[in-house]
């Protein structure tokens, strides 16, 4: 473990996990603090929602890369499009306009034949690496349920396809996925039971299914912590009547919503906890484990990536 | 509008369910859906009584658990009733559960509809089926909602709760019964095997099987076109299928759910939900909106208090509890605190009003700051969303 290379050093880093944890929050992070560090990156969304762009507070982007913010480059995952630059790439020949149904038969091939939507999506970012327009890809990829496949697909490939243009392709795509100095895999969870319990999962099955390194966990939202054990008593002392009434009447107005507010946040970050520990211990030994402290922001775009990206180089120590 | 077509009047989520055969609980990720379907379901057993099924996608063992079971599977179970016993008294009906096994429902639909013995174990060996049927994501879509037409139809229960898979393209779950009838009557499939059943190619289309044979190699291809000769054998049986189901979700008496929370992604694909299943005439019956923060936070008279608090603390503090020096600092840190918490609520409250295309129904479910792990949980979450 000792020999895993600097987060940022990597080439291709997928970011992923279960949905509503704010994965591609991280993503941004991620890109952006690269981007400060000096770095050309391309964030690439694989489902496209716009919301990547929305955090840099740009216009959504599409196919074509695009800079939205100073060294991080936007794009939106288009499998067709990814095929028509493939056939152009590699047939040499403008195929897709000598042969009119070629693109809607591979759209049925794509919907009949699993994983050949997902090699164009993994075979586009593989050769963003091997083109080395970029420094780092820096992939928004789908929740953790639809991540194995996504990651699995040249392998599968592999064994479905024996020979052929595809069959040729997917060995350097598996190089470049196998490489760990190259590529690797963030997981995003937040302390609760389920996105814990799906990271947990996840982290095996990577493991078992890909071939990809799992490079670090993100902890996201999690809790500040109020108070250490004195001052939880003294805050004990004071939510007992007597004591909130003198409160009251000194402060000049009710403070049980302000004192229940704080209950709620002692008890929530009490019960996150838990589920922080789980993870932790949980989770193979060495892998590094980035909490990101919860944004109690009124809208999210630059800044408050700016923040997470901030959080983030901290976390790494950077 | 949703309300008048359908001559529907609820105010309440339990108003709802008392006219519906079906509800299916669809929204964004990570927002509480399942633990939703199955406190509704739970809730409706105890309210209203009948055979009620949750049909899950999510394998979650701690649902397994606060229903009492080993483990849910692609068979129903019914979940006893001394699990109810001990937080509800005895249960005016039965709670059944199942769980979605994409591979297991696929294998038992090819046996429903193979003409022959032969046919069914080639498909079944067939790897490209064994690929469709096991990874294949959108295949998960068209199962979920075939598995619960075949429940449907069975007429066992008075009452389905559907918890939908996540699925990349928010409704994908309800094109997948047509894209799959569409997809085994194309014509173009039809052109794709023609190689594989006569070697007659015509030229104009020579240069296509040409490019597909390079890009995808012939063994490939071959195995393409014997899965779909084989699969048009069943293709009439599955073609009616997919229009039932169709008709099955546009039924009066099947009714959907949108379940989110306020945080703003989720919102925004929650009301991207609400606004297809309108466009496409689907019965929007309910909004639930869960994990909201408490409406104290939004108080404005607090948030002037906590907001004078912060600079006053020292002076508040006096005298106040035998150790001043920590007073002060609690006293600040909840000042901070609740202005910080108030910042989210006011976010999630700005979300709420902007939801549009309100439905019959919605509801707001409160933070809870433990986790639901058993009976009794689910049927305090079951009561809150009931109304």
């Amino acid at each position: 473990m000792s020999a895993a290379p600097d987060l940022l050093d990597l080439r291709l880093l997928f970011v992923t996990g279960k949905g509503g944890v704010g994965k591609t929050t991280v993503a941004a992070g991620l890109a952006q603090l690269a981007a400060e560090h000096g770095k050309r990156v391309l964030v690439c969304e694989v489902d496209a929602k716009g919301d990547v762009t929305s955090l840099f507070e740009a216009p959504p982007t599409d196919f074509t890369p695009r800079e939205i913010a100073p060294g991080v480059w936007s794009m939106s995952m288009d499998t067709e499009a990814s095929l028509r630059e493939y056939l152009k790439l590699h047939l040499r020949i403008p195929v897709v306009g000598r042969i009119g149904p070629l693109a809607k038969a591979f759209d049925f091939v794509a919907t009949a034949a699993p994983g050949v939507r997902e090699i164009l999506t993994v075979g586009k970012l593989c050769w963003e690496v091997r083109e080395s327009h970029y420094d780092l890809v820096v992939v928004d990829a789908p929740a953790s349920g639809h991540i194995i496949g996504q990651l699995a697909a040249p392998q599968a490939i592999n064994d479905l396809v024996k020979v052929g243009l595809i069959r040729s392709q997917t060995d350097w795509m598996l190089e470049i996925l196998s490489d760990e100095r190259q590529t690797g895999l963030v997981a995003v969870c937040t302390p609760e039971e389920m996105p814990v319990a799906e990271t947990l999962e996840l982290t095996t099955r990577v493991r078992e299914e890909t071939t990809v390194r799992m490079s670090a966990v993100v902890v996201n939202r999690v809790l500040p912590e109020l108070f250490g054990q004195r001052e939880e008593e003294v805050f004990e002392q004071m939510r007992a009547p007597e004591i909130q009434r003198v409160l009251s009447q000194r402060a000049g107005g009710d403070v049980a919503p302000v004192l229940e507010a704080a209950r709620l946040a002692v008890t929530m970050r009490r019960t996150r906890s838990v589920h922080l520990q789980r993870l932790q211990a949980g989770l193979p030994e060495g892998l590094p484990v980035l909490l990101l402290p919860y944004l109690f922001a009124r809208s999210f775009g630059a800044r408050t990536t700016r923040q997470v990206a901030h959080a983030l180089g901290e976390e790494l120590g950077l | 509008m949703t309300a008048a077509r359908n001559g529907s009047t609820a105010k309440t989520v339990g108003q709802l369910l008392a006219a519906k055969d079906i509800v299916i609980a669809c929204g964004p990720g990570g927002v509480g859906k399942t633990t939703t379907a199955a406190a509704l379901a739970a809730t409706a057993v105890v309210e209203q009584g009948g055979r009620v099924l949750v049909l899950t996608v999510d394998p979650a063992r701690r649902l397994a658990d606060a229903l009492g079971l080993k483990g849910i599977g692609n068979d129903e179970v019914r979940i006893t009733d001394d699990v109810f016993e001990q937080v509800a008294g005895r249960p005016r009906g039965e709670l059944w559960a199942a769980m979605l096994d994409t591979k297991q429902s696929w294998d038992d639909l090819i046996r429903t509809h193979a003409p022959d013995e032969e046919t069914r174990e080639q498909i079944l060996a067939n790897p490209l089926y064994q690929n469709i049927s096991g990874r294949f994501v959108q295949s998960h879509d068209y199962i979920a909602m075939e598995r619960l037409y075949e429940i449907h139809c069975e007429g066992k229960y008075d009452l389905i709760v559907v918890d939908t898979p996540p699925t990349r393209n928010a409704l994908d779950f309800l094109d997948a019964p047509q894209r799959m009838a569409d997809f085994f009557s194309s014509r173009l499939l039809r052109w794709l095997i023609v190689p594989y059943r006569s070697r007659l190619v015509n030229i104009a289309s020579k240069p296509f099987y040409q490019v597909a044979d390079r890009i995808l190699g012939t063994q490939f291809l071959a195995d393409i076109s014997e899965f779909f000769i084989l699969f048009q054998s069943m293709y009439a049986g599955f073609v009616e299928r997919a229009e039932a189901v169709t008709r099955l979700l546009s039924d009066r008496r099947t009714t959907f759910m949108v379940v989110s929370t306020l945080e703003a992604t989720p919102v925004r694909e929650a009301e991207f939900f609400s606004s297809e299943l309108t466009a496409r005439k689907l019965h929007l019956g309910a909004v639930v909106l869960n994990k909201v923060l408490p409406e104290y936070l939004r108080d404005p008279r607090a948030d002037k208090l906590a907001q004078s608090m912060v600079g006053r603390a020292a002076e508040l503090a006096d005298g106040l509890t035998d150790d001043p020096v920590v007073a002060t600092r609690v006293l600040g840190e909840v000042a901070e605190s609740f202005l910080n918490f108030g910042v989210v609520a006011r976010r999630e409250a700005e979300q709420q009003a902007e939801l549009k295309g309100a439905p019959d129904v919605l509801v707001t479910v409160p933070f809870y700051d433990a986790d639901i792990y058993d009976m009794g949980g689910l049927l305090e979450l079951g009561a809150q969303v009931w109304g």
